[in-house]
């Protein structure tokens, strides 16, 4: 009955090769209503799939998974296969439809956001990969395909970044995140194949079963002192680290923001961003049972890079990085939650938060972005200190941006407010110490963000080249679509939905975690209020108050430049040209050496055959009396 | 006749004319007289043909005709020898070998 | 006909008809002409050789002809093919393809050209097909020797002393090999009997394992010195920088192949216990290779180096599949083989296309060519995304297959080298972008590129085959790994059997 969820990806992957191979020949519009008309089937066969995964049936009891289609693509050996399929589960469901909406919400906003770029027809036609191989990702069968459209949305989000080719800019952001996530990847290649080394199958069926049969092999395999399934899933999650842009691997998500603002939403926001959650939520059975010590090293790094995000946002003046460290900092909330989470029931509730956070964060996130795409359309600056008193141009993007603002602060009964409330209960119920960085957390969001929204639609108006005007109805309708989701989403069923288990479980709102968490949004919002409300002098001073602190929050703690300084430095100067020149001067002159030696020493004898007959006469009787001798005495 | 000469007698006869033509052959500078060296030596070879086979197998002749195969062969290399010799002397005026030495790397 | 002998017929005639035009155009038309008609005859192949399988035909071999050619010394002209040679014979034609559309424009000596290019190609062809030992070396010697004359002359920079060196080292190769063959024929009989070249017979005794222990690194380097194996891979740098274009296509395409081939039929396959004690110094030198090609590659500036030493990365990577001796690990190899054939003949098609236009291949004195020359560089970036590793493209299911057949190994050893190998994708995509970013994208570096002539339809041609082949094994590998991995079966259970650790 899912049998045609196959199309869901395939769409998207027929447009793109359709409009990459014809699309220069045609007028730019037609590609931009093809693809989008496309993700518009796509997006209603996924709420469909979504209707009727949920709430179709009646059923008790847990949900199950459903592979509606699958087929082999590569044999390795007979148990090793790669196969291509769809696999529904709750996440998976859920994923589709909320990679759908946003892409599909993408798809018409750009359609006025890039009018008239040069490109359009190019900028579709990777939309459109992106969009085929994000949903390739999230309805993978087994970890393998899994990994294959992670490579491919790396390379779709590599080309999205670097839209602008003839950006410097662009391009060195673009090199630095597939690089970065690549590096990853490295990482996740060797977990995976640990995994397969381990258990002989790729499947997410098999992995994923609470038995753990097929780890069986693993009991007492160990390398350096730690078991080689803390290895796996630590090194799979290097690859989710890498792709959620989770700290030391952060540094490529603030440069991304090179690329078009719409890409910024889509990928680097709302779904490609969390596919490392995803991977993680994927994988949680695996990372229950089998390495618990992985889930804690998830659960520190989340809560450190959401702490480290939101400390660097409040300093940042470009209001599209402001919103990628805000990402960041999002996407922490989500690891942490998987990682102070259980299996099962109540105990699984960090689990249920965080997919019911990245569902909300999906919108709310993808919201901000496409206003603040629709704020630089409007004044053509990144810079907040270029905007102000925006309020008045802007309508519509200004209330939408507000309800973004106030949803991703928690305010009740916005849907960010329950996402982050059931984090913060399930970190509250572990972790103590995690629990009060998330609430820290939670102040400092409400203060950047509202810090972002005073900025830009209060305080002084600036002098602008012309007058900002709203945008056209194809950017706005999106926007209006996402506050109405942020908005409302908060209502979904999560609970009985998407839990760790599958089963039902019930859900009550934790007055002693919900009151203090919503009491510290306000207090952020106020302070912001006081600082950036109208024009004044406090937060500067502020800044010189913090002196070196601030200067090193401002430039993200120096985190790029000790990448550079290793890359350029170590790797470049001090590997790189030592191997180059190895070659050239060791290696290859010790083969032209032989050549060398070989020709001195022919030209050194050379005098041997001097032309003289009495020379070789001499020579020839001397050997045939050595010879003689020689036969004579030892023979 | 010879009976009562034993076969060291003929071998050292050869064996010093032998190497007078080695020696002359080597070190002597004129053309001339490195062929009459070089007929030195193929006349030593000539004696142990001709007494090896007259003391080893008196009933046989493969010694004396080889002997005489060799001395048909010195002369025509003879000739031929004395031919290039005459050339080399149009060319070069002398016949030392030393001057000779076109042949070499 | 066997359709075998075809192979090299057809690529005879055409040399023999380039004999009979008067100028380029001429030559070109019947090289053209020749080698589509040699494409379709390996198409053909390919689908009679599946026919086959299908059919049920389980034999090692098929399609075995045999003429005895050297009585007295037991040499024959045998040719059979397996799925390996099959697929090997595909890629060739492929790129000979490729390789006369790229070297349009060659207007010295044109006739002499071609007729040398083909004799190359007849000789590859001649080396997939021969399953006796003897034609296959002389064949291999057939496809090295055209080498030194197309570079020595056809070719740019110091190429007389680049032609040399190549020629040298792949000479003192062959003198390895030949060491190795005579090694082998000599002890093909070691209970009485006439002694044999035929592949087939000598895999079916056990040729000493004394003898195998001393000729097995003959046979290997020998092969390896070809398959660019470390350190014996300087040839390659500068040869290729030297070549005219279609050269380095088929050099690093195909005939960089013939040592990895040759490595696993002859070496590997008939002397398996000397292959497995004497695995482990390969593996390690094959390790070097990956990692060392491809951090050399970081740091050159001329866009035929870059693409050499990353040739020689990729093809440590065949020799390392290979050497880890289980099914998947060299179906990997062998499919990196095809893959890397494809998409480093699609790179120097593009190098040469490039430089034809802006007379430098030096990457910092480039920039901006996506505006300006857009569906060339778009075909580099396929090219560039083949080669570090993409799915849908070849190079992907080339590396995992690899990755995990090698890991599959019980013992430490074997899966610490795997993640080393590993570790190359990252510096791939490191050079890969390196080039790509400085090459294409930025400003447009020099107002004399503003005019550049995008690329014609026989460079279209060229490319699009190519693209599509590596676009085709990407997203559908799995007949390709089929036919390899079933041909395989008979050689890895050699391997096993012997296996004696």
């Amino acid at each position: 009955m899912y049998n045609y969820t196959i199309l869901i990806p395939l769409i998207p992957l027929v447009i793109f090769l359709v409009t990459g191979l014809l699309g220069m020949k045609w007028k730019p519009i037609i590609s931009g209503l093809l693809g989008t008309t496309g993700l518009g089937i796509s997006w209603v066969l996924s709420v469909m799939t979504a209707i009727t995964y949920f709430f179709g049936s009646h059923h008790e009891g847990a949900f199950e998974t459903i592979i509606p289609f699958e087929k082999l693509w590569l044999t390795f050996s007979e148990t090793l296969q790669i196969k291509m399929g769809v696999l529904l589960d709750p996440i998976s469901v859920m994923m589709l439809v909320v990679v759908t909406t946003i892409s599909f919400m993408v798809h018409i906003y750009s359609l006025g956001y890039m009018h008239g770029e040069k490109g359009f027809q190019r900028f579709y036609a990777f939309l459109s990969l992106f969009t085929f191989s994000m949903l390739g990702l999230v309805i993978a069968t087994n970890i393998f395909q899994m990994y294959i459209f992670w490579e491919l949305v790396g390379v779709s989000s590599f080309l999205l970044i670097g839209f602008y080719y003839q950006k410097p800019s662009a391009v060195a952001a673009s090199k630095k995140a597939f690089i970065v996530t690549r590096f990853a990847d490295f990482g996740f290649l060797i977990g995976i194949l640990i995994l397969s080394f381990i258990t002989k199958t790729f499947d997410f069926a098999k992995l994923t079963n609470p038995d753990g049969a097929v780890f069986a092999n693993a009991a007492g395999m160990s390398f350096m002192g730690i078991s080689v399934m803390t290895w796996a899933m630590v090194l799979v999650f290097m690859g989710g680290a890498g792709k959620s842009a989770m700290f030391p691997l952060h540094i490529w998500l603030p440069d991304a923001m090179e690329g078009p603002t719409p890409v910024s939403a889509l990928i680097h926001a709302a779904t490609m961003v969390v596919a490392g959650v995803y991977l993680v939520a994927r994988l949680f059975v695996v990372y229950h049972f089998q390495a618990p010590d992985a889930l804690e090293i998830i659960a520190y790094v989340g809560g450190f890079t959401s702490l480290f995000a939101a400390v660097i946002a409040i300093t940042q003046h470009d209001i599209k990085r402001v919103l990628a460290f805000s990402t960041l900092s999002q996407l922490g909330y989500m690891m942490l939650s998987l990682g102070v989470s259980g299996y099962g029931g109540e105990e699984g509730l960090g689990y249920m938060a965080s997919m019911f956070h990245l569902f909300t964060h999906a919108m709310f996130k993808a919201l901000l972005f496409l206003a603040a795409g629709s704020i630089i359309h409007a004044v053509h600056s990144n810079y907040m200190y270029e905007m102000g008193g925006l309020r008045k141009y802007l309508p519509i993007t200004h209330i939408t941006f507000l309800i973004a603002c106030l949803t991703i602060a928690g305010v009740p009964p916005l849907s960010g407010f329950f996402s982050k409330d059931e984090i913060l209960v399930a970190a509250f119920n572990h972790n103590k110490i995690l629990f009060g960085v998330e609430f820290l957390v939670a102040g400092l969001t409400a203060f950047y963000m509202f810090r972002l929204y005073f900025n830009i639609f209060w305080g002084k108006d600036r002098h602008y080249h012309h007058t900002p005007h709203e945008s056209p109805l194809t950017m706005t309708i999106p926007l209006m679509f996402l506050a109405f989701a942020s908005i409302f989403s908060g209502f979904l069923p999560f609970h009985s939905m998407v839990t760790s288990d599958k089963m039902h479980f019930d859900t009550h709102l934790h007055l002693a975690v919900a009151v203090p968490s919503v009491l510290i949004g306000l207090i952020g919002i106020a302070f912001a209020w006081l600082l950036y409300k109208k024009e004044s002098k406090v937060p500067e001073k502020l800044a010189k108050q913090f002196g070196i602190l601030y200067t090193a929050t401002y430039n993200k703690f120096y985190i790029d430049e000790i990448y550079l300084f290793v890359t350029k430095k170590i790797i470049f100067n001090y590997i790189s040209r030592p191997v180059a020149w190895f070659d050239r001067h060791i290696v290859d002159a010790f083969m032209v050496g032989i050549g060398t030696v070989t020709e001195k020493i022919s030209y050194r004898i050379k005098g041997m055959q001097s032309g003289q007959l009495q020379h070789y006469a001499f020579m020839f009787v001397a050997g045939v009396l050595i010879l003689a001798l020689v036969l004579v005495y030892y023979i | 006749m010879i009976e009562g000469i034993p076969i060291q007698h003929f071998l050292i006869v050869s064996t010093i004319m032998f190497f007078i033509g080695i020696a002359g052959f080597i070190m002597r500078r004129n053309l001339i007289t490195i062929l009459m060296a070089i007929e030195l030596i193929l006349n030593s070879v000539n004696i142990n043909f001709v007494i090896f086979n007259r003391y080893l197998y008196p009933d046989q002749l493969q010694g004396h005709f080889f002997a005489i195969f060799v001395v048909g062969i010195a002369a025509a290399e003879a000739s031929v020898a004395i031919a290039l010799i005459i050339n080399i002397y149009r060319k070069l005026k002398n016949i030392d070998v030393e001057n000779v030495n076109e042949l070499r790397y | 006909m066997n359709i075998l002998t075809l192979l090299i017929v057809v690529p005879v005639l055409t040399i023999i008809g380039i004999l009979f035009t008067k100028d380029m155009k001429g030559a070109r038309a019947v090289s053209a002409f020749g080698m589509t008609i040699q494409l379709i005859v390996a198409a053909t192949l390919v689908f009679m050789y599946l026919g086959l399988r299908k059919a049920g035909v389980t034999d090692e071999m098929v399609f075995i002809s045999d003429y005895t050619w050297f009585k007295s010394l037991n040499i024959h002209y045998t040719t059979g093919v397996d799925g390996i040679a099959v697929v090997m014979i595909a890629l060739t034609a492929i790129v000979v393809f490729a390789g006369i559309f790229a070297s349009w424009e060659v207007e010295y000596l044109s006739r002499e050209f071609f007729i040398s290019l083909i004799l190359l190609a007849t000789g590859v062809f001649g080396f997939f097909i021969s399953i006796d030992l003897f034609t296959m070396f002389l064949f291999y010697e057939v496809a090295v020797i055209p080498m030194y004359l197309l570079i020595g002359v056809w070719g740019s920079g110091p190429k007389e002393s680049s032609a040399m060196k190549l020629t040298l080292m792949l000479m003192g190769g062959s003198a390895l090999l030949m060491v190795g063959i005579f090694g082998i024929y000599f002890n093909s009989a070691p209970n009485g009997g006439p002694l044999t070249f035929n592949i087939l017979e000598i895999s079916k005794i056990n040729i000493p394992v004394e003898a195998q222990r001393f000729f097995f690194p003959f046979t290997f380097i020998g092969f390896g010195i070809l398959g660019a194996l470390f350190p014996f891979h300087t040839w390659s740098p500068d040869g290729h920088a030297s070549a005219p274009t279609a050269v380095s296509m088929l050099h690093a395409g195909v005939l960089m192949k013939l040592g990895g081939y040759g490595a696993f039929r002859v070496a590997m396959f008939l002397m398996p216990e000397a292959a497995h004690e004497q695995a482990w110094i390969f593996i390690i030198l094959t390790s070097i290779s990956v990692v060392y090609g491809a951090f050399g590659a970081i740091w050159q500036k001329d866009l035929k180096y870059i693409n050499a030493y990353s040739s020689v990365s990729h093809c440590g990577l065949v020799l390392f599949a290979l050497l880890m001796m289980n099914e998947t690990a060299m179906d990997g190899g062998i499919i990196q083989m095809i893959s890397h054939g494809l998409m480093t003949a699609l790179f120097f098609a593009l190098i040469g296309m490039i430089y034809g236009r802006t007379h430098t291949r030096n990457i910092y004195e480039m920039g901006g060519l996506m505006k300006v020359i857009p569906v060339l560089s778009v075909v580099y970036v396929i090219a560039g995304l083949a080669s570090l590793g993409l799915p849908g493209l070849s190079g992907f299911v080339a590396e995992m297959t690899v990755f995990v057949g090698a890991f599959q190994h019980e013992d430490l050893f074997h899966r610490i080298v795997t993640i080393i190998a590993a570790s190359s994708i990252v510096i791939t995509a490191v050079y890969i972008l390196r080039v790509v970013g400085i090459l294409l994208f930025g400003p447009v570096k020099d107002p004399h590129f503003e005019h550049l002539r995008d690329a014609t339809w026989f460079e279209k041609l060229s490319m699009f085959t190519l693209v599509i082949a590596i676009a085709g094994i990407g997203i559908a590998p799995l007949w390709l790994s089929d036919t390899i991995l079933d041909s395989l079966k008979p050689i890895v259970h050699k391997l096993a059997e012997t296996n004696v650790f």
